[in-house]
């Protein structure tokens, strides 16, 4: 086991530094210029241009830059934002917390519902119920999600009143930081509705985000299941007398759970990319607008910096749901 | 839990929040995140709305007006022949303290001195912090313009010009001439991190600095030893929120006070909401579409009168501006001195402009290319859309217009090269003085890479600007610059669209508050009910 | 008529003998989804290629007396702009039509490319084991961990804005899952017997790799292509919906949403009309593809 987790953990260096050398090619050839790009209807001087990129070291040889880049990555330190002088780890941390806390909410979203779904779906089969569910499910899974979220505004907020339309709590309360989580953090302060302004401000962009992983987990969830019920041993299960509820819950769906665990752990990287799109929606202050918003700005080690931690947290999960798949399936972990 | 009750108590009284919604804050919706809290270093008007209520220059404009007014500065004599002006400075002002400093001197010379010497000397301890670009101190031709400042005594400063600049006064009211605290400066020097003087705000203005979180909200309370006078309101909160609907519903359901740029899409329901006063001024600035005089066909006159012709400049003021624009004839909006009224603008006429390609032996139409700017812009808020409609009049012409728009740095620099045949870009005035505007039709501005987008350089034209400039007198500045617009006019290098009308929705609970015609958002004055 | 095409066409290949095709047949329309699927995404392939003769209008054509109409049923609408106007009095239902023109021929073009390069380089990597195998897959391993609009996003930033330049970068999007799919399966098929007989009656690598071992990976790779059809179509849409694909005034649904989201409350058709269009397009799609895979995968049919 701890071969495994070694060996996986080894393969994703080579990885890691390919996507350091390709982001950091890539967005040198992305047209415009950090310096340019920050001026106003003026301009700049090719005088003043050229002293800046001087000093932001952009004058250097590209090859150069690189090994600089590496070498500063090698130490830990991801760069500094060329339009807020802050570290790049810094603002990525300040601002992880928030998509984190969007992307968990989703995926509690995705998983509550789209289990449950998939379970009666495929115990269901054939029936109205198992039609609406996956049609429904099916629907969630080609929606187009940046026009989802607006719709949900234009009802729930706008026509409706119940939600706000955007930020992740209402100003009226304010308190430091301390987990960077809002729910946890407003429900630390005591203060009198923060939690409640704070699960208000969540539910929306986390159904926008949810939809199509709950879709597809809906759908995974029922067509692992059909599969498993098919099986002997249930069968047998449900031979011997055992109540449904518990052939279902226990011996079926704890077989089921494995390809589905996978299926979320795959969701991560479109979940990141979903959060981009959320949070351009819903103006929330996380990891996808900063990204966005560095591509625009031309901020270079932002959005390498950024690239490269999104990418490490996808790998990172991607080895974590391996592994969370060796220990539910017993079968892999011994042909390791 | 406990730490953090400790937490919490202090982060109270430090805010002065403890009942935030008995207190009188006004919360603004800002349109955005700061990139820190520099006027010296910032050139985005979002930057430099956060960071205003911390700061003072020497002189200010008197709100809701460009009139300039003694601030830190009492009042000040100019020499005879225009190049020396003296300061006396204010006595008594205090400058703001922060968790890890605390002045111990009121505010004098040195500081005044040391906030144009970051700029100016590169020898300056700070002139290289956070990056060291000092965008506007460079644009408004500060370093050709100050011969030297000079400390007379710790509360008169002067300031000796290379020439006599009518301007000058203007410029210093400006926020890149914000006065900054050498004593804060020195003891974030000292400590190594010089770089917080950029990070947070210590100056001598309204309200002092208390909280920054990047995307979500700035905070400020009101400075009780503020030389004006401690401000009405208890609190003054930032919330920034980037979507101007969102910002609109905020401001429906009280979340917020005062909203900047609404979405002119909304104009008609925020008009009818009982509980918003819906203020409105027509904006400092103009947005235009160059015709690149060097290229063809727009070298020819006559083709360049035909597109005045051939655009339906009221459907885009209707369409695009949504009525927070009016039509523009000249290059200044109507609100500065020196317009010329008596300009008739060339009207929608398809048949004429066919009859001018016609003599142009352009009959059969042309291709061209049609820049689209791809950012927002009061004087511009949707260049995208304002192209497709040109396209659509000028496809009835024969003419065939691609659009063509690049990432924002590379298009301006690309239409300053001249690579356009023709292009929209605009302008927003920064002093209110007309020269602010007509240089950018200068023949200086027209060589390759400068300003002047029609690259269209005009003898007569470019001799009165010269002259308006070196005068100090305004009813011969402004008899030049009515002609040089009748000029403009005939020559016709570029069309002026529209003028924006800037709107500004406020609750009926605020008062005093006053829209700026420079784009500003400044709540020294205001009060809640 | 890309879909039919992709299901009558593909259909032999996979499965040469006429039995299996008559089976997948059978199976295919016995799932009434799918055929409802199927007829939908018919009619919206008739109505893409024949949007010239469909559209009551141009879809640049603006009437300037008429904008921001609401559709004809709606308050205020007038019957001769059956959805309504948009925000510059273009007719919505002429720009919806030639949309559907364009948002298929974006996902057909991405499915051909990702599909075509996808191919060869899997099955490169699995006949060349050595480096050109493992730089293939690292390549790939590189894309995949890249949040897939994120990498769209730099690479449209990169060469620029454009309908070309969307397919492309969502083709190297899709990549990897084509490349994984055929390696893997290539892999499989490699060992198995026939190979080893086509290889003893003297058929060179290239012959194997495309004549003898691809036709028998085909069933994933199709299923797989109708998942990216429908999957391009939402990323070009989310691409158009920030400003990067397609540029104006072509009447590309994500962009046609965006430029109006101004617009979300006053006028709101706008934005909901090209939405809906974008939900029945990728919803039909996928389930065609449901219906491929249920049809194609013998588990699923016998169960």
């Amino acid at each position: 086991m701890l071969g495994f987790v070694v060996r996986r953990v080894l393969l994703v260096i080579p990885t890691f530094i390919a996507i350091a050398f390709l982001t950091f090619i890539a967005i040198r050839l992305v047209p415009g210029d950090p310096i340019e790009v920050r001026t106003g209807e003026r301009g700049i001087s090719p005088e003043r241009l050229a002293q800046f990129r001087h000093e932001l070291g952009l004058d250097q040889p590209v090859w150069k830059q690189f090994l600089d880049y590496l070498w500063q990555l090698a130490h830990g330190n991801f760069g500094t934002s060329i339009s807020t002088h802050a570290p790049v780890l810094t603002e990525f941390l300040t601002l992880f917390p928030a998509t984190l806390e969007l992307a968990i909410s989703a995926m509690l979203f995705a998983t509550i519902l789209g289990i449950p779904a998939g379970v009666i779906a495929a115990t269901r089969r054939g029936t109205f119920i198992d039609y609406t569910l996956m049609g429904a499910a099916l629907t969630g899974f080609s929606m187009p999600i940046f026009w989802w979220g607006l719709l949900l505004v234009l009802f729930f907020s706008v026509n409706l009143g119940w939600t706000p339309v955007s930020g992740r709590i209402d100003l009226l309360y304010y308190f430091e930081p301390v987990t960077g989580f809002m729910l946890i953090d407003s429900w630390l302060s005591g203060e009198e509705g923060a939690f409640r302004s704070a699960v208000m401000h969540l539910i929306l962009p986390a159904i926008v985000l949810g939809t199509i992983p709950l879709a597809t987990i809906a759908r995974m969830t029922r067509s692992a299941m059909l599969e498993i019920l098919g099986e002997d041993y249930v069968r047998t299960a449900r031979a011997k007398g055992l109540s449904p509820f518990r052939v279902v819950g226990f011996h079926a769906l704890r077989n089921a759970l494995i390809p589905v665990v996978t299926v979320i752990g795959l969701q991560v990287g479109a979940l990141m990319a979903g959060a981009v799109l959320t949070e351009y929606i819903f103006s929330w202050p996380g990891i996808g607008t900063w990204l966005i918003e560095s591509i625009n700005r031309r901020d270079y080690p932002v959005l390498q910096g950024g690239i490269l931690l999104v990418s490490g947290i996808v790998i990172l999960i991607n080895i974590l749901v391996d592994l969370l798949y060796g220990v539910l399936n017993p079968r892999i972990r011994h042909a390791r | 839990m406990k730490t953090f009750a400790r937490l919490l108590t202090a982060t109270m009284l430090v805010a002065g929040l403890a009942s935030a919604a008995e207190a009188k804050t006004l919360v603004y919706c800002a349109e955005g995140s700061p990139e820190n809290f520099n006027p010296q270093i910032n050139t985005t008007g979002t930057s430099l709305d956060a960071a205003r209520p911390a700061y003072n220059q020497l002189v200010q404009f008197e709100p809701g007006t460009t009139n300039v007014i003694p601030a830190l500065a009492e009042k000040w004599d100019i020499s005879e022949d225009g190049k020396e002006i003296t300061f006396h400075l204010r006595k008594g002002v205090k400058f703001h303290s922060t968790k890890n400093f605390t002045p111990t001197r009121d505010f004098n010379a040195d500081d005044v001195i040391f906030s144009f010497e970051r700029q100016w000397k590169a020898d300056n301890p700070f002139h290289k912090v956070s990056g060291g670009a000092y965008d506007y101190f460079n644009d408004m031709g500060m370093p050709d313009l100050l011969k030297s400042i000079d400390k007379v005594d710790d509360y008169t400063v002067k300031f000796t010009l290379s020439r006599p600049e009518a301007p000058f006064l203007a410029n210093l009211a400006m926020d890149f001439a914000t006065i900054m605290s050498k004593e804060f400066a020195d003891a974030m020097l000292a400590a190594g991190t010089p770089e917080q003087v950029d990070q947070v705000p210590v100056g001598t203005g309204p309200f002092s600095f208390v909280a920054y979180q990047k995307d979500s909200v700035i905070r400020y309370k009101p400075f009780p030893d503020y030389w004006g006078g401690k401000p009405k309101i208890d609190g003054l909160v930032f919330a920034i929120t980037k979507d101007p609907t969102a910002r609109w519903s905020k401001l429906q359901k009280g979340e917020c006070h005062i909203m900047p740029f609404p979405n002119p899409a909304d104009l008609d329901a925020i008009g009818k909401d009982p509980n918003i006063n819906l203020l409105q001024q027509p904006g400092l600035n103009i947005g235009y579409l160059a015709f690149n005089v060097e290229k063809k066909p727009f070298d020819d006159k006559r083709v360049r009168l035909a597109m005045a012709h051939a655009i339906d400049k009221n459907a885009i003021i209707k369409d695009v501006y949504l009525g927070a624009g009016q039509p523009a004839k000249n290059l200044i909006p109507p609100t500065i001195w020196g317009y010329n009224d008596a300009v008739v603008d060339y009207g929608y006429d398809p048949e004429k402009a066919k009859a001018l390609l016609k003599e142009a032996g352009l009959e059969g139409g042309f291709e061209t290319d049609l820049w689209w700017m791809p950012v927002q812009r009061p004087y511009n808020p949707n260049a995208k859309r304002i192209a497709e409609m040109i396209q659509a009049d000028l496809a009835k012409l024969n003419i065939k217009a691609n659009l063509v728009s690049y990432e924002w740095g590379e298009y301006r620099k690309r239409m300053q090269a001249g690579e356009h045949q023709m292009g929209q870009l605009g302008w927003t005035g920064d002093n209110g003085d007309p020269d602010n505007f007509f240089f950018l039709l200068s023949c200086e501005a027209a060589r390759p890479g400068g300003q002047n987008l029609s690259k269209w350089c005009n003898k007569e034209f470019d001799d009165r600007l010269n002259k308006a400039k070196s005068l100090f007198d305004k009813a011969e500045r402004t008899k030049l610059y009515e002609e040089m617009q009748v000029i403009q006019h005939d020559d016709y290098p570029m069309m002026p669209i529209a003028h924006s009308v800037v709107f500004e929705p406020v609750r009926k609970e605020v008062s005093g508050y006053k829209v700026s015609p420079l784009g500003r958002h400044e709540f020294t004055d205001v009060e809640l009910k | 008529m890309p879909a039919d095409r992709t299901v009558t066409a593909a259909a032999p290949t996979v499965k040469a003998p006429p039995g299996p095709f008559v089976a997948f047949f059978r199976d295919f329309s016995e799932n009434r989804a799918a055929l409802v699927g199927l007829i939908i995404l018919s009619l919206l392939v008739f109505v893409a290629i024949f949007a010239n003769f469909l559209a009551p209008y141009s879809p640049y054509e603006q009437f300037r007396d008429f904008v921001r109409t609401p559709p004809a049923w709606a308050e205020g609408g007038n019957s001769a702009f059956l959805l309504g106007t948009d925000e510059i009095g273009r007719d919505m239902l002429s720009r919806l039509i030639f949309g559907a023109r364009l948002s298929l021929f974006i996902g057909l073009s991405v499915v051909v490319a990702s599909m075509a390069v996808g191919i060869v380089l899997g099955l490169v990597a699995a006949f060349a084991p050595g480096w050109p195998s493992i730089v293939i897959m690292r390549a790939m391993d590189v894309i995949l961990s890249v949040p897939s609009l994120l990498l769209a996003i730099v690479i449209v930033a990169i060469i620029g804005p454009s309908l070309t330049n969307t397919i492309i970068a969502i083709t190297v999007v899709y990549l990897p899952y084509y490349v994984r799919l055929v390696r893997a399966s290539a892999l499989q098929e490699k060992t198995r017997d026939y190979v080893t007989a086509a290889r003893v009656g003297g058929a060179g690598t290239l012959r194997i790799m495309f004549k003898t071992v691809l036709p028998n990976c085909m069933a994933p790779i199709i299923v797989q292509a109708a998942l990216t059809i429908s999957n391009a179509i939402l990323e070009a849409a989310a691409l158009g919906f920030l400003g990067l694909g397609a540029q104006p005034p072509s009447p590309e649904w994500g962009a046609m949403l965006a430029s109006a989201r101004e617009f979300l409350q006053s006028a709101p058709w706008i934005v909901t009309e090209p939405g809906l269009a974008i939900l029945i397009t990728v919803l039909s799609i996928n389930l065609v593809g449901d219906g491929l895979r249920d049809a194609l995968d013998p588990k699923m049919r016998r169960s």
